[in-house]
């Protein structure tokens, strides 16, 4: 790990070639840290940074061979600090290629100043539908997947296996809602019903205290008791409480959703497609597993190298505009390469399945057809867009 | 005596086709299932080190080497006794190698480790090791033994290395994930497979200058689906096949026009592929089917899908 991150930083530090040298920048968020609910995960302070920084590392090489060099610029936006002035740095620097690990609100405003209008940003954190939506940038690309995505997914295979009445459980931040949103238009498209829907109305309890159990196992079986349902859907992205709910529910009903089976853009559990050596190049850097936001990271920082590479470009209006075009195609250790949407910038991809310790599916599912690309029948299509440029 | 066994190769020279024997690398059974090219059915499964993929036949063809990946080696399996006998050193996380036409070297792609790996077969040792792009993938050799290839997936480069000096002599930038790199018999150009781009380019081998780009089209599959991976070419230079992964086909190519003149329906993510020695036959192994189809090429069908262990990965067809 030293030894790559010495690398790294000689990568860094490397006088720029006057020809040929691409700065990408990275502009992460202080974040409260949060203490997972299982003692079997670590409390994790540099999601999505080493994800860029593996990116870095995997273009580079392409960049050797190819007489390109590659560097990142890092920045942290601290509570307070204003966006636009970040985006000035940037700018002034003529980094103009910026990978943004920024929740939604901070990203709006990174991206809406007048500092960043020559940027093109890659969001690898937000996956606000708003963003994709009304909210939408010109200069912004997602490369996490949105809720509508992700719900999408989940709905996808839930029909797949015929479990199509859902019990909702909807926990209390922001995010809750947002998701709870995404999974009410998804059992509608997919010929699913939300059965019952419940708000989460308990104060989160510290299960990891002694005898934490003996409340949850009160609490919980009070909360699900309902009507007859094939599949438990919880809502709860600030993992406050749905840890908790598997094994404890009223009925014998599998979780999904948040917690249980999660449809998300990645997970450490995923081995397929040569996730194998990918995780393996990651943990000699980080230390652990890739997570989600590591991925989008890394998937923004190599799209930037895949472009300008296929581009033979190191000009930022050149590789934005290959990202963009027809011919751009990330591999992303998920079974079919992965483009732009012109309609809203957002990355299609597929979207796992994971159980809580092994991969279970990966979507699109077997038959869910589309008259482009089946990646299209996960998230907004073009029709149902209400992004304009 | 002698007399009596070139008769006898005689004989099985002459006798029917089919008359060879299969050896299939099952990458989740850890085993290598072994198919009797006449009757078409499992004659035996031998047991190998962890995660086989790899798998190509010793230069006097009574052994066959397996590359074991979670074990960082090769396993050298008896073909007389049908055991593993020894194994070979074989740098981190062997996938691909080749053998030289030297009949003593293989060249190994190192899929971990962004490593070529030369290694000494008579002296079981690591010869050399050759820097190329991250995830080594594909490995050929041209047949006079001038050029070994390589294919990186995550770079998507094709590296070609001079097989004398072992000197890194070219790399030249090719579609999304490359997967195979194979020279033809004349020694005159150099097939790559693209995995996700679903392409293969063909270069002079001298120039590497690119003579033609193909693509795949399958009726009713979506074009992500349809991905390039296993290649095969004929020794009279005249047809070229390619295994397209996930949309269950494998292609026959014009290797002199590369026009697509048909697609064979096989089994499930069709991964790599081997044309018998007498070229009237072609196998696949179908990975997410774990089965082999065997397709007769004179008779433009696929005859039989044999079940072997799980996930079929690599195969060799010896005569």
């Amino acid at each position: 790990m030293r030894v790559l991150l010495l690398l790294l930083l000689a990568l860094m530090s490397a006088p720029a070639l006057a020809e040929g040298s691409i700065t990408i920048g990275f502009i992460g968020q202080d974040r409260p840290p949060v203490r997972p609910v299982s003692p079997l995960n670590r409390e994790i302070r540099d999601e999505g940074l080493m994800g860029a920084r593996l990116g870095l590392a995997d273009t580079a090489t392409t960049g050797r061979f190819m007489g390109q060099a590659f560097t990142l610029a890092e920045r942290a936006l601290r509570a307070g600090d204003d966006a636009a002035q970040a985006a000035r740095l940037f700018r002034d620097q003529g980094t103009r290629l910026v990978v943004a690990d920024l929740d939604a609100p901070a990203l709006l405003a990174f991206a809406s100043a007048p500092e960043a209008r020559d940027l093109l940003i890659l969001n690898s954190r937000a996956p606000d539908d708003d963003l994709r939506h009304e909210a939408c940038r010109a200069n912004v690309l997602h490369v996490v997947p949105s809720r509508a995505m992700v719900a999408d997914a989940l709905a996808q295979y839930l029909v797949f296996k015929r479990w199509r009445r859902w019990f909702l459980v909807v926990g209390p931040e922001p995010g809750d809602k947002l998701f709870a949103d995404a999974v009410r238009r998804a059992a509608k498209r997919f010929g699913a019903e939300i059965a019952i829907e419940k708000a989460w109305t308990f104060r989160p309890g510290n299960a990891r205290t002694d005898t934490g159990h003996v409340t949850l196992q009160t609490e919980i079986p009070a909360l699900s008791q309902s009507p007859d349902h094939d599949v438990l859907v919880v809502a709860d992205e600030a993992d406050a409480f749905g840890e908790y709910l598997p094994g404890r529910t009223a009925r014998p009903r599998p979780v999904a959703g948040t917690h249980g089976l999660v449809a998300t853009g990645f997970s450490p559990v995923t081995e397929q497609w040569g996730t194998t050596q990918l995780h393996a190049r990651f943990e000699r850097l980080a230390g652990r597993r890739m997570g989600l936001a590591d991925y989008a990271a890394w998937a923004a920082v190599r799209s930037i190298g895949e472009a300008a590479i296929r581009a033979r470009s190191s000009d930022p209006a050149a590789i934005a505009a290959y990202m963009r075009g027809p011919d751009f195609l990330l591999a992303g250790f998920k079974g079919q390469g992965q483009s732009f949407r012109a309609w809203d910038g957002q990355m299609r991809q597929p979207i796992l399945i994971a159980g809580p310790r092994m991969l279970v599916s990966v979507s699109p599912q077997p038959g869910f057809l589309h008259r482009g690309s089946e990646l299209d029948t996960l998230g907004v299509d073009r029709e149902e867009s209400r992004c304009r440029f | 005596m002698p007399l009596l066994i070139v008769l006898l190769l005689l004989v099985a020279a002459a006798g029917p086709a089919g008359a060879e024997t299969v050896y299939v690398s099952n990458e989740q059974d850890n085993t290598v299932s072994v198919i009797d090219g006449a009757t078409l059915a499992v004659a035996a499964t031998i047991p190998v080190g962890r995660r086989p993929r790899g798998i190509a036949l010793s230069a006097d063809r009574r052994q066959l080497y397996v590359a074991v990946g979670d074990d960082n080696r090769i396993d050298v399996i008896d073909l007389a006794t049908q055991r593993v006998t020894g194994s070979l050193p074989s740098g981190e996380d062997p996938e691909l190698f080749v053998l030289h036409p030297d009949g003593r070297r293989l060249f190994v792609a190192n899929e971990n480790d962004n490593m070529v790996s030369v290694v000494d077969i008579p002296e079981r040792r690591i010869l050399a090791e050759v820097e190329v792009g991250v995830e080594p993938e594909g490995m050929g050799v041209s047949p006079d033994g001038r050029i070994v290839v390589n294919t990186s997936e995550t770079t998507s480069m094709l590296h070609v290395i001079d097989g004398a000096t072992l000197e890194l002599v070219d790399n030249v930038l090719v579609d999304t994930r490359p997967r195979v790199a194979q020279v033809s018999a004349d020694n005159r150009r150099i097939w790559v497979s693209s995995e996700l781009r679903g392409s293969v380019a063909v270069f002079d081998a001298g120039s590497r200058e690119p003579l033609a780009k193909i693509g795949f089209q399958v009726p009713g599959v979506s074009s992500e689906l349809v991905q390039a991976v296993g290649i095969q070419l004929t020794r009279d230079g005249r047809r070229a096949y390619v295994a397209l992964g996930p949309s269950n086909r494998v292609a026959e190519i014009d290797a002199q026009s590369f026009k697509v003149l048909r697609l064979y329906l096989v089994g499930q993510r069709v991964w790599h592929i081997a044309l018998s020695p007498d070229e009237r036959r072609l196998y696949s192994a179908n990975g997410n089917s774990s089965d082999v189809s065997v397709i007769d090429l004179e008779r433009g069908d696929v005859i039989k899908s044999i079940g072997v262990g799980r996930s079929p990965w690599g195969l060799v067809v010896a005569p």
